[in-house]
């Protein structure tokens, strides 16, 4: 039993924005929370290579070429910062691995849909890497002393990520004619995935309101989501593409009205009936699987070494 | 393009079959990506593939240069398969991790020893360029003797696939060492290596660590193809040059 006084020191920490430490006492549901949280966080920068990847060897330019292997390269690292910082809670890589290949545990939704033109290395860039820095900024902030510091360094390099897709869509919007059909496509079909990231509203968000009262989350997603809503419209604009919403309309408060998200097709897509899903994972495990030899035969070879030294 | 290739100096093609070595090489890791056996080594290989996308960049720049009338993508992206003057090794396939592997670590003794050489070329763009490079190419080569190593004297399992590997793409290594009019004009002329000189040095390294990593060197190979160097390619080499040139093939008009 987690007696109260521990539990109203912990939240004096908290609320006086002291960072937590993995050495520090925390509630067990924090710490859930957090592995949950984190691992998902570590597993999307991973999964997300895989749509990036596919369109590597096929990169138009030398430039472009170089830019997306970086960027794909930037992914994995997040990935490895974020594994590091979740491995603190007590967790191992390999833990979380095998979480994710067993389904418990998730990574970013929006991995889920395909990337068919280059075009989508526009929108991912632009759309999904734009969505989870409005998320990371916030983040940076967090309680848990290593998610905190891993988010600042990530968002060093997301906001580079971002320019870049956005340059891809600027520089096809104003090319030939199917370049921009291209550009408006992979818009139309990234658009409400990227709003999706956000998460369900705040009335239906379950794990909102502890979050935030530990400090793990600062920002109601509906916030969040809006941020990103009023910030990306004016680029849209600005390129000389259509917002796939019909329904977006400027307030008098400079903020941006839209439709609803299809609430119905972002369940489906979380229980695991997106386009990619199966996809998705299946990658993932079959690497894995592939590598095992490697992995085994690295661990031998590192053991003969260390017993030729004793 | 294909009539101005013809025509091409003995210079130029001497740089694109440097810039093309890395540049097929650099998109066979970079179709890796995402498949690797752990994370860490997954972006190892991307890094190392973009080293490479990297100094082909620079010479394809080069070569534009002296051209002067095409732009360093035109060569990456718009040449036929003839044209391209990589050799055979770095165009095949990224079967396993063995492959992957074998293939870097014959490629990575070969370029540090050939960089190494270039670093005195009487062409300064050339000997700046393998100055550059010859620091990533020192990383390349630890790490690919570093992982022969690990492969060759870690399990039964891995010692048997690298070595297999290992015999599978022996035959392609005699074409690092072969030269032609290009590469003994290169070589009078002070701007070239010699490749004789290169061969020695490259057999007693790769003994070397082979032997270390328990592995054996495999038999020489008795037959010889006709030259990726001189834009003979293997069957592999279609596929990855569809993928490459995709988009510049299919909307020639655009830019990206």
């Amino acid at each position: 039993m987690e007696n109260q006084k521990r539990l109203d020191e912990f939240q004096a920490k908290i609320d006086a924005g002291i960072k937590i430490e993995p050495k520090d006492w925390m509630p067990d549901k924090y710490r859930q929370t957090l592995v949950r949280q984190m691992s998902q966080h570590a597993h999307s920068e991973v999964i997300g290579m895989q749509p990036e990847a596919n369109w590597l060897t096929r990169a138009p330019s030398l430039r472009a070429k170089k830019i997306l292997m970086a960027k794909i390269q930037d992914e994995g690292g997040h990935g490895l910062y974020l594994y590091c910082a979740a491995e603190t809670l007590g967790v191992s890589r390999d833990q979380y691995i095998q979480w994710l290949h067993e389904g418990k545990s998730k990574y970013a939704s929006v991995f889920n849909y395909p990337s068919p033109t280059w075009a989508d290395m526009g929108a991912i860039g632009w759309l999904v890497d734009g969505a989870a820095i409005v998320n990371q900024v916030s983040l940076q902030r967090t309680s848990y002393g290593p998610y905190a510091r891993a988010m600042v360094r990530i968002c060093k390099e997301e906001s580079f990520h971002q320019r870049q897709g956005y340059e891809i869509m600027a520089e096809m919007a104003k090319g030939t004619p199917e370049q921009k059909e291209m550009a408006q496509e992979a818009l139309n079909r990234w658009w409400w995935p990227s709003l999706m990231m956000f998460g369900p509203h705040d009335k239906e968000s379950s794990n909102s309101g502890q979050s935030m009262k530990w400090g793990i989350k600062l920002e109601s997603n509906d916030d969040l989501r809006q941020q990103f809503i009023d910030k990306t419209i004016p680029q849209v604009e600005l390129i000389g593409l259509e917002v796939p919403d019909k329904n977006a309309k400027l307030m008098p408060n400079g903020s941006y009205k839209t439709s609803d998200i299809d609430w119905d097709e972002f369940w489906n897509v979380i229980k695991g009936n997106g386009p990619c899903n199966s996809q998705r994972l299946k990658h993932h495990k079959k690497a894995h699987d592939d590598g095992a030899w490697v992995r085994a035969a690295a661990e031998a070879y590192g053991k003969k070494q260390m017993e030729l030294v004793d | 393009m294909r009539n101005t290739l013809n025509k091409m100096n003995h210079l130029q093609k001497y740089c694109l079959r440097i810039a093309d070595n890395s540049w097929i090489l650099g998109n066979r890791l970079g179709e890796y990506s995402s498949k690797g056996p752990f994370l860490e080594e997954d972006l190892a290989i991307t890094n190392v593939g973009l080293d490479h996308v990297g100094l082909s960049e620079a010479v394809y720049k080069y070569v534009a240069e002296l051209d002067g009338t095409k732009s360093a993508d035109d060569y990456a992206f718009r040449r036929a398969e003839h044209e391209y003057f990589n050799i055979q090794l770095v165009e095949y396939p990224n079967e396993d991790f063995a492959y992957i592997m074998a293939r870097q670590f014959l490629f990575d003794v070969y370029q540090f020893l050939f960089l190494e050489a270039l670093v005195d070329s009487k062409d300064n763009t050339l000997a700046a360029l393998a100055k550059k490079s010859l620091k990533e190419v020192t990383y390349h080569i630890r790490r690919s003797t570093q992982w022969m190593y690990r492969l060759g004297d870690g399990t039964e399992e891995s010692h048997f696939k690298i070595q297999g590997a290992l015999n599978e793409l022996w035959m392609y290594k005699d074409e690092m060492f072969f030269m032609d009019e290009t590469d003994e004009e290169m070589m009078k002329a002070g701007i070239g290596v010699d490749l004789n000189v290169l061969k020695t040095k490259w057999e007693d390294k790769v003994t070397e660590v082979l032997t270390k990593a328990t592995l054996t060197v495999p038999e020489n190979p008795l037959f010889s193809l006709q030259y990726g160097k001189n834009g003979h390619h293997t069957d592999f080499m279609g596929y990855i040059l569809l993928d490459l040139q995709y988009l510049n093939s299919k909307y020639p008009d655009a830019k990206w």
